[in-house]
């Protein structure tokens, strides 16, 4: 069972649909229990990273993700707030986050030409192989709604970058922990590929 | 690089798409969800449903066809048409939409703009505006009025005033329809969408008139579109989105190539 955390914000049955088409059982919960008990665990979503924070810890479920299932080492995956929320602090309503990470969030520079939120399709490059990238073509393109971006203080955090303005990390991953920017369940046939790829990680980074 | 985003248009009246010239002359030719795995197959970036059925009872049936949608795809759409409230909105976001469209019932109400980005976030407003060419005066500076109703009725508002209202409202994207080239296959209208591009921070999409590569590139390029509506040409399979891609990142627009 796979669980899909509900800290009630964004748009989590689209992630339940993607994951249930892949062929795998999945539930929409904020049930401690059910995500201690679930073999894998996914963070999903559209949000602040204020108000998630907020939910997350009225929920009590900060210390659920960072000791149940980060540090406990099941396959955690991040997206969209989900990549956000894992490092120390966001510059978005200058939120402290789970800390699972070290580095920060920052908000995309406000200058001529750049449009903030930055909506729709940009390409991935692979900084470094992951499991969950097998089978996706290098440069890719993924679906992408965000005003701020992940800055993990440690290179080699890194493995996926995209070009928007700058070039920031828009695939994350250390230990058991994966996450991305983008919106892997609205990315097309490729987006699918790698929430399938997470479905039957091992947890393992190579 | 961020791409352009090519987006497939369907007008849907009573669970069936439809595609008219000019708002007017509606005629049935096909099922919406069978329409968007086929699009979604061929590799487009998202896609647009446009509600105009006209009697409220049977509006049910588009929350159906937003659901079966959203089990047959997966890249996000937005749905718009006769949404009025923030209930409307919920229903069609609930139902797996990943936006919703306002148009009418935003000039009618402006405050379902700001009511709808609070509760659901701007990235999930598209401020669509259907806007007709209309004599200089001092209430539309801009020559572009806005239209409502299908575009049946002139409201008096300058169409580039009310985009940068709407902008402040909360909308995260307009959707910049012209009446005048609607149906066409004219090519879009590039002064119109690049006078809404300098005059919003917000992606614009270009909608109306499309009927070539060409026509494309010179929206997104002249014109500073974001993404472009596509409909009749590529319903009725006159030109494909697989071919139209091609030839863009021919010319050299940034494309989503992948999927």
């Amino acid at each position: 069972m796979i669980a899909i955390v509900d800290y009630r914000a964004g748009n989590l049955t689209s992630v339940l649909r993607a994951v249930r088409h892949l062929g795998h059982e999945a539930e929409i919960t904020d049930d401690p229990q059910k995500i201690r008990a679930a073999e894998r665990v996914i963070f999903p979503g559209v949000g602040a990273a204020g108000e998630t924070m907020s939910n997350l810890r009225k929920l009590a479920l900060d210390s659920v993700l960072r000791d149940d299932v980060f540090r406990a080492g099941k396959p955690l995956l991040g997206i969209c707030i989900g990549v956000q929320v894992i490092f120390e602090r966001s510059e978005e309503n200058d939120a402290q986050c789970l800390g699972l990470l070290p580095g920060e969030v920052r908000r995309f520079p406000a200058r001529t030409g750049l449009k903030v939120p930055q909506i729709g399709w940009n390409s991935v490059r692979q900084a470094r192989p992951h499991p969950i990238m097998r089978g996706v073509p290098d440069r890719a393109e993924f679906y992408f709604v965000n005003s701020y971006y992940p800055a993990p203080a440690r290179l080699e955090m890194v493995f996926g970058l995209t070009e928007y303005g700058r070039e920031f990390a828009s695939v994350v991953a250390s230990e058991n922990l994966v996450a991305t920017q983008f919106h892997l369940e609205k990315s097309g046939p490729v987006g699918l590929r790698m929430l399938d790829n997470f479905c039957r990680w091992n947890g393992k980074p190579c | 690089m961020l791409t352009k985003r090519l987006i497939p248009c369907l007008d849907v009246r009573d669970g069936k798409v439809t595609k008219g010239v000019k708002f007017r002359g509606n005629v049935d030719i096909g099922d919406p969800v069978e329409f968007a795995r086929m699009y979604y197959e061929e590799g487009a970036d998202e896609l647009v449903f446009y509600d105009i059925t006209a009697s409220n009872e049977r509006r049910g049936i588009m929350i159906e066809v937003v659901r079966a949608v959203a089990e047959a795809i997966y890249i996000p759409f937005s749905v718009g048409g006769g949404l009025r409230t923030l209930e409307d909105m919920r229903a069609v976001l609930l139902a797996g939409a990943e936006k919703v469209s306002v148009d009418s019932g935003a000039v009618r109400n402006p405050e379902i703009i700001s009511q709808g980005a609070r509760a659901f976030g701007s990235q999930c407003i598209v401020l669509s505006m259907q806007v007709q060419r209309a004599p200089v005066t001092e209430k539309i500076p801009s020559g572009w009025e806005i239209c409502i109703d299908g575009g049946r009725t002139r409201t008096g508002l300058d169409a580039l005033e009310w985009a940068r209202r709407g902008e402040g409202l909360g909308a995260g994207e307009l959707c910049v329809n012209s009446i005048d080239q609607d149906g066409t296959r004219a090519g879009y209208d590039i002064p119109l969408t690049r006078a809404m591009a300098e005059s919003v921070g917000i992606p614009v999409i270009a909608s109306g008139g499309g009927g070539s590569a060409q026509h494309v590139y010179d929206v997104c390029t002249d014109g500073k579109a974001d993404a472009a509506i596509l409909a009749s040409i590529i319903h009725r399979r006159e030109m494909t989105i697989p071919d139209l891609k091609k030839e863009l990142a021919g010319m050299g627009l940034p494309m989503r190539m992948n999927w």
